[in-house]
């Protein structure tokens, strides 16, 4: 993670297109100027940022099933729950499932665990739109290269469509 | 077995906490009961898993935007309860 930047994925483990599925791992680091006030001598990673995690992981999701035609945008945050506390270090594994994706939004479903034990969870919503911008797209795309996302024939028609933004 | 607009009065309700009997099939759901359009996300969630249809929000939305429906056209209960048995129909067919 690098938290300054709000890149909250490290890594994708598991993609599973057809059950609409995605885990990611993501390592807390040991240093960050958040932790010099969240909090001085008991340093957290904020639970803003365990819900930033599971919507940047649904949000990934999304984007990978939409082919990166579309972008994702977090609109509502239910039931979210911060079960205990994340320090500097741990590795979060965040799972998230597509529960429906309607006419301009999505719903999702998604949790977190640290070495098994769940930590976070929540029904997350995201608006979704064309791309306001085209290089908003392209940084997304290089999200997907950097945490590893499987790109399959996504990556081709991706490169056919450059620029190129549809409505799927 | 409920009407289609019994069903979707009942999701306003619960969703947006409105006294079940201050909506009526002549309600506008943004004029008269003051939904707004994220509430109107977790509504049309709701509908759809409901009636196993995909309401059709973008087009509608994109429709009044560009004059050529009115929001009464879409979002007057009994309106709106009319286009789900219609996006039922269709998916029998």
């Amino acid at each position: 993670m690098r938290l300054e930047y709000f890149q909250m994925i490290d890594k994708v483990v598991e993609l599973d297109l057809e059950a609409r599925t995605l885990k990611t791992a993501n390592t807390v680091p040991c240093e960050s100027p958040i932790f010099e006030g969240h909090f001085p001598g008991h340093p957290l990673l904020p639970g803003v940022l365990l819900f930033e995690i599971m919507a940047q992981s649904c949000g990934m999701l999304l984007l990978r099933l939409h082919n990166y035609d579309r972008m994702a945008f977090l609109a509502s945050v239910d039931k979210g729950k911060l079960r205990t506390f994340v320090v500097p270090g741990q590795v979060i594994d965040v799972f998230a499932r597509l529960e429906h994706d309607g006419s301009g939004y999505a719903r999702l479903k998604a949790e977190g665990r640290v070495e098994g034990k769940l930590v976070c969870n929540a029904d997350v919503t995201l608006k979704t739109m064309p791309f306001p911008a085209p290089e908003l797209r392209g940084y997304l795309l290089s999200t997907a290269e950097r945490i590893g996302m499987p790109m399959g024939d996504a990556v081709i028609n991706v490169a056919e469509r450059a620029g190129n933004l549809t409505h799927v | 077995m409920s009407t289609t607009f019994e069903t979707v009065a009942n999701i306003i309700a619960e969703t947006c906490d409105i006294p079940r009997e201050n909506i009526t099939p002549e309600s506008h759901a943004i004029d008269d009961l003051g939904i707004d359009s994220l509430d109107f996300l977790d509504i049309a969630f709701a509908i759809d898993k409901a009636f196993g249809i995909k309401l059709p929000l973008e087009s509608w939305t994109q429709e009044v935007n560009e004059g050529k429906a009115t929001t009464e056209q879409y979002f007057v209960l009994k309106n709106l309860c009319a286009r789900i048995d219609e996006l039922i129909a269709a998916k029998s067919a």
